[in-house]
């Protein structure tokens, strides 16, 4: 057994860490947090140049043709990062919904633009409050043309394509869906940016009026294909999760070590200690999730779904944890804005929403082991 | 990253396989796969004697604690060989209850410490099950803080003399033999004065009380010694060193990887399964789909912490620190999901004889014995203090008491 990853995938995360350490230090973060930036324009092109936005699309669409597990390791440096990029929508919904679904020509339009850095994407599903659900969905197709308003859109203000779930029917089942994909510079749509928890990912309200678009995936595939993305994207995005747990029980941890306070270090009061360690227990449950999602997700393993729910689930509920438990090692500091643990908090609680809210996963998780047993 | 063994690995889960599969005692199967925390019984048997008849059936095979070396009764394995034993063992490891603070402290403190002649008389029947061992460490003033201990061992001539309590020893009514820690120093620091033999619980002057616990059920014992004598070649380690002695001791309890923490899950979600709640079945009841949600990601992040560790083991390597959280995790889930299938019976929970209550009362023994798993092998607390000091680097305590003479440390709180 060798549920580790290899060698070289460690080296890359390295390289990626320091990459990252050097290239998306706080004071970067807080150039896109202050609001002076949509988004750190720089390191998207450095992680271009890295090869990390393709790393795991093929060759043959201008990727890196790695794998799933090394995207799994810079994945979990992004978020040790809080980069302030538009690197999930782009690599784990864009670029995994064409990989899974988009013909030939659409992954050659598009593919290699993500790799190179020349193109960003997202995945335009939400429309309002609601999780996840093919009812849920409004907007509507008819004869290549869209109609409708998809809310909150990650990283929409700043896409240049998206693609889009939208309604082909009526019959109440899931293959009244169907993807599209929209070039959000042709017209036909009309982006607000929304102000959001998490200022250095930015959300935006997109409005389809007879938008043009092309289908991804043949018509009524939409949810099944929908439903392979998010859980792809659930296990990529527990990789971030648990690089921010980490790095938020890092720095409690350092705090906790500098800090003196009625003549002793308050790492050494019981209180606080265990306030940390529970913290470690939280990141270790999530990290050894993440690694079997990361396994389910590498093998494309009929265990993905549970997987990728359980990854969901523990790595938000661990990211969560880290970061406000963090704030309360820091006291009072730990609640300016100049201190960063606020930026931890902000990402680990924008990021327990993105892919839908906790309640959902948890039914998810509770569905798909019950089709286990079953089986 | 894969699941995969080496060649040599699935040859050795083969060779286990095919053993086990012609030699366990298949008759108990099923009342062991559904034995839980508080309810490890059969019912037309004695579970002492089924165990011990398994042990030395796996000995004279060569399956008996893999990881020792030959001479002492082990098989040299290398620890993945172990785990995949205890992997392919299954339920039938159940029965090992008894032998595992012998195997797991005893033993190896035996082997570091004792004199050769001793291991090669004491340690094979400890081995193969005919002799059991227990651990004597804590007292009534010293659990957590077990360098408090007082229990007293005076040299008289080629001999000691000990006088003094235990507490919270697991099967001493059933044991052979222990290893036991004493105060031989009073008047330096308590961990300086301390020094540990191993002794026939049949000597003259032991005295083993079962504690009835909270549970009702006995699994532990005070026991007292009075003028109990013990030769001085049954010392282990220099004089006033038992403390790092200890140390060696408490090092292999966690050294469980591989064996299965028990966190109630499995055996939850089985009963929700097939649980009619009012209106409509558990499963599909939004509240309990949460519950069940949460308690399902503890239970695979523990599985899949124990496969990391293993993995590392797997390449030589030592595993890291992360599988020390199995024990803490586990302990007051367990008790949480007790707690919740009770509250899922409505007032009808409250029964919890086998024949009346709902799933022959599982949940209602888990419930009770729930309590010790936090304490037991170290405190919730002290598995935390171990985690933030070992693991994350903080201090340690400040401790009042750690350069006063032990005879000058207070023994009362309010008085």
């Amino acid at each position: 057994m060798n549920f580790d990853f290899s060698d070289d995938q460690k080296q890359l995360r390295d390289q990626a860490r320091k990459f990252l350490t050097e290239k998306c230090s706080p004071k970067a973060v807080r150039t896109v947090l202050d609001g002076k930036a949509p988004y750190d324009k720089e390191l998207w092109k450095g992680l271009a140049e890295m090869g990390f936005l393709g790393v795991a699309i093929p060759e043959d669409f201008g990727g890196a043709g790695a794998g799933h597990l090394e995207l799994c390791v810079i994945a979990e440096e992004m978020g040790r990062a809080n980069a302030p990029v538009p690197f999930s929508s782009t690599v784990y919904l864009a670029a995994e919904a064409l990989l899974i679904a988009g013909s030939d020509a659409q992954k050659k339009k598009w593919l290699p633009a993500i790799a190179s850095g020349e193109a960003i994407s997202t995945l335009a599903l939400f429309e309002g409050k609601g999780n996840p659900s093919p009812k849920n969905v409004k907007l509507t197709a008819a004869n290549g043309v869209l109609n409708g308003v998809k809310k909150p859109v990650a990283d929409g203000a700043i896409a240049d394509f998206a693609v889009v779930a939208a309604r082909t029917g009526s019959s109440g089942r899931d293959g009244d869906i169907s993807l599209f994909i929209v070039d959000l510079k042709d017209g036909g749509v009309e982006v607000k940016g929304l102000t959001t928890l998490d200022p250095t990912r930015g959300q935006a309200e997109i409005t389809f009026k007879d938008c043009r678009a092309e289908p991804v995936g043949a018509p009524g595939e939409g949810w099944s294909i929908l439903t392979q993305v998010l859980d792809r994207a659930a296990v990529l995005c527990a990789f971030e999760q648990i690089g921010g747990s980490d790095r938020a029980l890092e720095m409690g941890r350092d705090y906790a070590l500098d800090r003196i306070a009625f003549g002793r270090q308050i790492g050494s009061f019981q209180a606080v200690k265990h306030m940390l360690a529970d913290m470690y227990v939280s990141a270790t449950l999530a990290r050894s999730n993440s690694y079997y999602g990361a396994w389910a997700l590498s093998t494309n393993a009929a265990e993905l779904p549970e997987a990728a729910a359980a990854a969901r689930i523990s790595a938000t509920q661990a990211f969560q944890h880290c970061a406000k438990n963090n704030i309360q090692v820091h006291g009072g500091m730990g609640f300016t804005w100049e201190f960063d643990c606020h930026m931890y908090y902000r990402r680990a609680n924008a990021m327990a929403l993105g892919l839908g809210s906790l309640s959902y996963w948890e039914d998810q998780l509770i569905d798909r082991m019950r089709k286990k047993n079953a089986a | 990253m894969n699941f995969d063994g080496t060649p040599q690995e699935a040859e050795f889960r083969a060779t286990a396989r095919a053993w086990i599969a012609a030699n366990a005692p298949r008759q108990y199967e099923e009342e062991l796969r559904k034995s839980s925390l508080g309810r490890t019984q059969l019912k037309n048997a004695n579970i002492l004697e089924v165990a011990k008849a398994w042990q030395k059936k796996k000995a004279d095979a060569g399956w008996a604690c893999l990881h020792w070396p030959k001479d002492y009764g082990g098989r040299g394995s290398s620890p993945i060989e172990r785990v995949i034993w205890q992997q392919e063992e299954g339920p039938f490891g159940k029965l090992s209850g008894m032998f595992i603070i012998g195997h797991g402290m005893c033993g190896p403190t035996m082997m570091a410490f004792a004199r050769e002649e001793h291991k090669r008389s004491y340690l094979p029947p400890l081995a193969s099950g005919e002799k059991i061992w227990c651990q004597l460490f804590s007292e009534p003033a010293g659990g957590s803080d077990v360098a408090g201990l007082r229990t007293r061992a005076e040299k008289d001539g080629d001999e000691w003399v000990v006088n003094g309590q235990k507490i919270w020893t697991s099967g001493a009514h059933y044991s052979d033999y222990g290893i036991l820690l004493t105060r031989t120093d009073p008047n330096v620091a308590k961990h300086k004065g301390l020094t540990m033999f191993f002794l026939d619980m049949k000597s003259r002057g032991v005295e083993v009380r079962p504690i009835k616990q909270a549970s009702g059920a006995s699994d532990f014992n005070e026991v007292y010694f009075t003028n109990v004598r013990i030769p001085d070649h049954q010392r282990l380690g220099e004089v006033n060193d038992g403390w790092n002695v200890s140390l060696t001791t408490l090092m292999n309890e966690r050294m469980s990887i591989g064996a299965s923490v028990s966190t109630g899950f499995p055996e939850l979600f089985d009963y929700c399964s097939s649980l009619m709640l009012d209106d409509g079945p558990a499963i599909e009841d939004r509240a309990v789909r949460s519950r069940l949600a949460n308690w399902a990601v503890k239970a695979s992040g523990l599985r899949y912490t124990s496969m990391r560790a293993i993995s590392a083991l797997s390449k030589g390597e030592r595993p890291g620190p992360e599988n020390s959280i199995g024990k803490l995790v586990a302990g007051s889930m367990i008790q949480d999901v007790a707690t919740y299938a009770l509250d899922l019976q409505g007032a009808s929970g409250v029964v919890s004889g086998p024949e009346d209550a709902e799933v022959a009362g599982r949940f209602q023994a888990m419930l009770l014995r729930a309590p010790g798993t936090r304490v037991e092998g170290g405190t919730d607390e002290i598995m935390r203090n171990i985690i933030a000091e070992r693991v994350l680097g903080l201090p340690g305590d400040i401790r009042v008491d750690k350069d006063v003479p032990f005879n000058k440390i207070p023994t009362k709180g309010r008085s």
